[in-house]
This record gives C-alpha cells, sequence and structure tokens, in this order.
C-alpha cells in the first residue's frame, strides 16, 4: 500500500529524517517505537503532507501515486488519515459542520454525491458510538476546551468517518486512562480490514496488547535501527531503547 | 503640503457647490446651512498633523473632480430588499420610483425633505448633533446635503418589519451628501439597515451624515453595510445620542470601497444605558479603512460593548481608534472595548489604538487589541481532513468574524455577510 524508501527530511536546515525505508501491506499493522525526538512525528507530518517540513531525498509511493507530490488535502482524499499527536483547537469552527464539509469535497472529488443530512447523522451516530465520544463534543468547536482524552477519541472518531485506507495513529494513546485506551484500541479494530493499514506510533507496549502489530520498528536519530515482530515491544518496555542504541552504533 | 496648495485644494473642492440652489429648502433648514456653510469656509481640511485624521489622508478625496447632478435614466439594480419599507436614495437624492414603504402605526420614514415639509420635531432636532463647528466634512453635509432619509418612531411604537436606507452612487465620480435622521421617541423600538452600494465603476465619493436620538427606554439597531465599488470613496457619520434605560447597537460591516472613513460619536446622557458598537473591516487589494469611534459616558450605570474585527489582506491598511471617555461622575461605567485583526500578508497593516480616558474611580473598563495571521497550524489540520485550502481559509475566517456577525438582529443581513465572507475567501488562493 505505502512504500517509502531513503526518505530524508529536514526543518529549518536540520535534517530530522535520515533515509526511512518502510514498506506497509494492506491488512498490516505496523507500530513505531522510539525516543523522544528520533522522528516520529516528523515521518507521520511529512506524510500527512505538512510543508514546513522539506522532503531532501528519497521517495513515497502510495497505492501508485508519489504522495508526496500530492497536497494535503488530496492525500486525504486518497486515504491517508493523521490522527495527531497534538490535535489543534479550532475556535469557532464547529466539529460536526467542518468534518461534512470535508467528507463532501472528497465525495465531490470521487464523483460521488453529497451525503444527504439524515445519511451524514446517522453516520455521525454509529461512528461517535465506536469511540463512546459524548453527544455533546460533537456540535462543539473543533477540540476547543477537549480534555485530552476526549482530544484524542475525537480524532479516532474522525478517521471512523474519514475511512482511510492508511492511517498514522501518533501517540493516540497518550493521555488516555486503561478505559478509555482499551474503548478507542477497540474502535481502532472494528475499523481494521484486510483492505486498509495502519501505522501506529506509541511509547507504550500496553497499547500494543490492544492493537496487536505485525511488525514494530525502532526509530532512532531519524532511522529505523530495528525491526521485529510484537516481541520487540515487550523486550523494548523491559529493556529500554540503551542496547538498541549501543546496537546500533549510531553516533550523534 | 503647502498652505497655498492646501488652499487650492479647498477652493477646488468647494467650487462643486457653488451653483447649487437650495431655496427651495423650507427655512429653518435654510439657516442651517447657512450656519455650516460658515463653518466650513472657516475649517480646513484635515492633514497629517490632525490627530483625529492621522493616518488617513483626504488629499485624493478633495481633489477629485466630481458631479453632483440626479441621475438620468432607468437604475438597473435588483434591490431584493425583505422589508416592506426601504428608501432609496441615489447620489444624495431621495428616487420616490426606486422606495417603497407601507404605513405602519407610529412609524414614520420618508425622506428627509418631505420630512422637512411635514413634521414638526424635525426642526428641534435637524443638525443639533453634527459638530459642523468641529469638521468640515459635517459642515459640508450640512450646507449642502441633497437629501436623505428621516425615521422617526412615536412613543412606544414598535416598528414590525426592518427598515432599509440604501444609498446607491449611481453615476461614475458622483459627489453626495446624504443626511439622515432617526428618531426614536420613548420606549419606541426598531431595527434599520443602512446600506451604500454602487452601480459604477469609476470614483465616487459620498460624505453621509446621519443623526440619531435615542430616547428613554428607547431600542434601536443599525446594521451599516459598506459594499460601494473598489474605487469609491465614503466618510460616513454617525452622531448619537442616548437617553436614560435606552440600548443602542451599530454593527458595521465594511465590505468594498477604496478608502472608508467611519467616524462614531455616541454620547450616554442618562443612567442605565446599553451600547453595542461592533464592526467587521474585510479589505483587500490597496483598500484603507478607518474606523474611529467615540463613546462619551457622561452618567453612572451605563454599559458599553465594542467589538471590532478586521482581517486585511494584500496591501490594504487598516485603522482603527477607539475612544472611550468616562466622565467624574460616571461611576459604575462598564466599558469594554476589543479590536482584533487578521493579517493575510506582509504587505498589509493595521493601526490600533483602542484608548480609555476615565475620570472616575468605581468603573470596570478594559480594553485590548490583538493583531495575527491565519493560524497555519488549523489550516494544515483542516486541510488533512480533505478540505481544500480555499474552503479551509474560508471557514477560519468565517470563524473569526463569526462573534461580530452574530450580533446582526436581522436574519437576512446575518445570511447575506456569513455568504460574503464564504464566496469572498472562496475566491482567494
Ligand atoms: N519546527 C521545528 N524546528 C526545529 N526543530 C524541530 C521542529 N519540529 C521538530 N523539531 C525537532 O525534530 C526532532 C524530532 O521531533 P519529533 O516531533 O518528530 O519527535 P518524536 O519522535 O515524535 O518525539 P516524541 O516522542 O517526543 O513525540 C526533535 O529534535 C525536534 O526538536
Ligand atoms: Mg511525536
Amino acid at each position: 500500500m505505502i512504500k517509502i524508501e531513503n526518505l530524508h527530511a529536514s526543518i529549518e536546515g536540520t535534517e530530522i529524517l535520515r533515509g526511512i525505508n518502510l514498506e506497509i501491506k494492506a491488512g498490516e499493522v505496523h507500530a513505531i517505537m522510539g525516543p523522544n525526538g528520533s522522528g516520529k512525528s516528523t515521518l507521520a507530518s511529512v506524510l500527512a503532507g505538512r510543508d514546513e517540513y522539506e522532503v531532501t531525498e528519497g521517495s513515497v509511493n502510495f497505492l501508485g501515486e508519489d504522495l508526496l507530490e500530492l497536497e494535503p488535502e488530496d492525500r486525504a482524499r486518497a486515504g491517508v488519515f493523521l490522527a495527531f499527536q497534538y490535535p489543534v483547537e479550532i475556535p469557532g469552527v464547529s466539529n460536526i459542520n467542518f468534518l461534512k464539509t470535508a467528507i463532501n469535497e472528497i465525495r465531490e472529488k470521487r464523483g460521488q454525491d453529497p451525503l444527504s443530512a439524515k445519511d451524514f447523522l446517522q453516520q455521525v451516530k454509529e461512528k461517535s458510538a465506536l469511540v463512546e465520544l459524548d453527544g455533546k463534543l460533537k456540535n462543539r468547536s473543533v477540540n476547543e476546551g477537549f480534555s485530552g482524552g476526549e482530544k484524542k477519541r475525537n480524532e479516532i472518531f474522525q478517521m471512523a468517518m474519514l475511512e482511510p485506507k492508511f492511517s498514522i495513529l501518533d501517540e493516540t494513546d497518550s493521555g488516555l486512562d486503561i478505559d478509555a485506551l482499551r474503548v478507542v484500541a477497540d474502535g481502532v479494530n472494528k475499523l481494521k480490514t484486510k483492505d486498509n493499514a495502519t501505522l501506529v506510533i506509541t511509547h507504550y507496549q500496553r497499547l500494543l496488547d490492544y492493537i496487536v502489530p505485525d511488525f514494530v520498528h525502532v526509530l532512532y536519530k531519524g532511522r529505523i535501527v530495528k525491526t521485529g515482530d510484537k516481541n520487540l515491544a515487550l523486550e523494548l518496555e523491559e529493556k529500554g531503547y540503551d542496547w538498541i542504541k549501543d546496537d546500533a552504533g549510531v553516533t550523534a | 503640503m503647502s498652505e497655498t496648495l492646501a488652499i487650492k485644494n479647498k477652493d477646488h473642492f468647494l467650487a462643486h457647490f457653488r451653483n447649487l440652489d437650495f431655496s427651495f429648502d423650507v427655512d429653518f433648514s435654510k439657516t442651517k446651512r447657512e450656519e455650516a456653510e460658515k463653518w466650513v469656509k472657516k475649517l480646513d481640511f484635515p492633514t497629517s498633523k490632525t490627530e483625529y485624521w492621522k493616518y488617513t489622508r483626504v488629499n485624493k478625496l478633495i481633489k477629485g473632480d466630481y458631479r453632483m447632478d440626479f441621475p438620468e435614466g432607468e437604475i438597473d439594480i435588483d434591490l431584493s430588499v425583505p422589508s416592506k419599507n426601504c428608501i432609496v436614495l441615489v447620489n444624495g437624492y431621495f428616487s420616490k420610483e426606486l422606495s417603497w414603504f407601507s404605513a405602519e402605526k407610529g412609524v414614520n420614514f420618508s425622506s428627509l425633505s418631505d420630512a422637512k415639509e411635514n413634521s414638526s420635531i424635525i426642526q428641534k432636532k435637524f443638525a443639533t448633533l453634527s459638530k459642523d463647528q468641529d469638521e468640515i466634512f459635517a459642515a459640508v453635509n450640512t450646507a449642502y446635503h441633497q437629501d436623505g432619509a428621516f425615521l422617526h418612531l412615536e412613543k412606544n411604537a414598535v416598528a414590525s418589519e426592518p427598515l432599509y436606507i440604501i444609498h446607491i452612487s449611481d453615476s461614475e465620480s458622483a459627489l453626495s451628501n446624504p443626511r439622515n435622521l432617526i428618531i426614536m421617541e420613548e420606549g419606541s423600538e426598531a431595527k434599520v439597515v443602512l446600506k451604500t452600494i454602487s452601480t459604477q465603476k469609476g470614483t465616487s465619493f459620498t460624505n453621509m451624515l446621519t443623526e440619531v436620538f435615542v430616547d428613554r427606554n428607547a431600542n434601536l439597531e443599525i446594521n451599516k453595510v459598506q459594499e460601494e465599488g473598489e474605487q469609491d470613496y465614503q466618510i460616513a457619520c454617525e452622531q448619537v445620542e442616548q437617553k436614560k434605560d435606552s440600548h443602542f447597537k451599530i454593527n458595521t460591516f465594511t465590505l468594498n470601497g477604496a478608502l472608508v472613513r467611519n467616524n462614531l460619536n455616541i454620547d450616554l446622557l442618562g443612567e442605565h444605558t446599553e451600547t453595542w458598537l461592533n464592526g467587521l473591516y474585510l479589505l483587500q487589494g490597496k483598500q484603507h479603512v478607518d474606523n474611529h469611534t467615540h463613546v462619551f459616558h457622561r452618567e453612572p450605570n451605563c454599559v458599553s460593548h465594542e467589538l471590532y474585527k478586521g482581517i486585511m489582506d494584500d496591501q490594504s491598511t487598516g485603522v482603527f481608534n477607539g475612544k472611550v471617555f468616562v466622565h467624574r461622575e460616571a461611576q459604575k461605567t462598564n466599558a469594554y472595548q476589543s479590536n482584533a485583526n487578521m493579517v493575510l500578508t506582509d504587505d498589509a497593516t493595521i493601526n490600533s489604538k483602542p484608548e480609555l480616558e476615565i475620570y472616575a474611580d468605581d468603573v470596570q473598563c478594559s480594553h485590548g487589541s490583538t493583531t495575527g495571521q491565519l493560524d497555519e497550524e488549523a489550516l494544515f489540520y483542516l486541510r488533512s481532513r480533505g478540505m481544500s485550502e480555499k474552503s479551509a481559509r474560508a471557514v477560519l475566517l468565517n470563524a473569526f468574524a463569526a462573534d461580530v456577525v452574530e450580533h446582526i438582529g436581522v436574519e437576512s443581513v446575518k445570511e447575506e455577510i456569513e455568504a460574503f465572507i464564504d464566496s469572498h475567501y472562496q475566491g482567494i488562493k
């Protein structure tokens, strides 16, 4: 589904991603772990199309298209979704109206008719139930005054509404209590099919008990330095990152 | 500018009025014209040294070549006004053909010239608020106004529908001095829409003055929509007086115009009044908009709220100067003032100066001014959900303007402004 090759990206002259290679196939779940500042969110942002980052080398092929050439909205329309680590608050913009506009713009691009108000509301009802998003939150301004956990639920609610092919969840588990974690993870699992793929960024093995990954990668200083199965996450939980840093032999 | 050049420019401008014949006018109005003409002769046009006009150059307004005739022929325009009452003025003159009324008890709505002939209250009020002795543009309006709208609500009368006053600049280089008078007697209620539009592509200059009397316990809302052409000049002045327990709200929307200056002066003469001043200016190209507001708290226990917001694109320039003056007697005053600006390019500028001048000790007053850019993170967030950049921008700008738009009490005007913002910013990259 997505093939990332030798991806280099920098911001303000500092190279953050230093040659990422990663292929994710339909139906797979990949997890990326790694110390703070290693470039996990940067990778997510570059894939979603944030233009502050300059891609200096490499390529990303998404379903046969050169993803890096697309505008953020066209990536979303092609089926890329990013659940942000820090979802932004947008006062004055209704959570529900903006989603409706977005969905209908996507449908228009795909040559589909706009969703009727009734169908849209039906979907909102179903999908918000999936992540137990409080009814009140749907009608408020986007993320405004939401608690940390509510913001994360709202991200997964949007993911459910947009039905992406490839989702990146950037630390969706941080800020969630145990019950909320289970609810959100269940939601993500329900959205999983053999035709879509998920990239989960996390610091905690705990999440991976619920969303079981096929592969776990360790990102360190802008490179994937180790790849394994779900047991790698357990090992990291136990031993930390030091042994990998030594293994990788990467110097600052 | 040298003194001789200034005199030359003034002479050039005043020459436009030389051949006007006001002999048809009623006596009290003629007297007012003569008094005002004396001030016109005495006063100078403002320069960069005039504090009140510091950021707005009027030279090009004065130097223009204008015409002042009533337009011949049909005016091709669909006003689509959802009201039973609409007064249309064309190049400063009253257009009987384009206006329509339906009688309502206690609501007197007519042209100013009709009212001068038929109304007795007008003699006591006309040209008593306008500051002809201080402001040359006010004096010019009093001396040379062609016609205007007159609205008089009798005691406890309620206007069931919004009353529209529409001024059309219909001739290229029309110079118009429309003059309006609104008298709200005790306990009366009305909503007014005051709109300025243009059907020509040249440069016209509209110098409009509106005097407003809001008597005890009366309630008036004015929605001012400025939508002239992108070459047009406008100076608009509202001179307002509020008595005890009255409510007054004015919402100013500046949607177009090359140079627009708004002078809004509100005098609070009784206790327990409430006043709202809201404004939204959406500028592009080289447009220049200057909002000057003065609120004078003279009596205790009054509240004034002021909220002005601007979105500045391209090389546009905005000026906001809001002054709240709290007199020594005006204890327990609540006065809030805020000006927020969104600057979309490096070349757009805003001069924002909220001012509080307080001489009473037991008051609650606050003022603030902010200038920012479009939130890039929010823009990216919306786009990452599949929204085009255009609509994401429109959505964010609409959200920014929303708390001003919310103040509009006339539903059709509210929809019009929202639609304007949507289409306006969808068009921009
Ligand atoms: N706008 C920026 N300007 C300069 N440096 C930046 C900027 N954004 C990110 N960085 C740097 O890039 C590096 C990678 O940041 P990134 O957010 O991708 O890390 P991360 O792996 O997601 O960390 P965390 O686990 O804390 O979320 C960090 O050193 C960070 O300081
Ligand atoms: Mg991160």
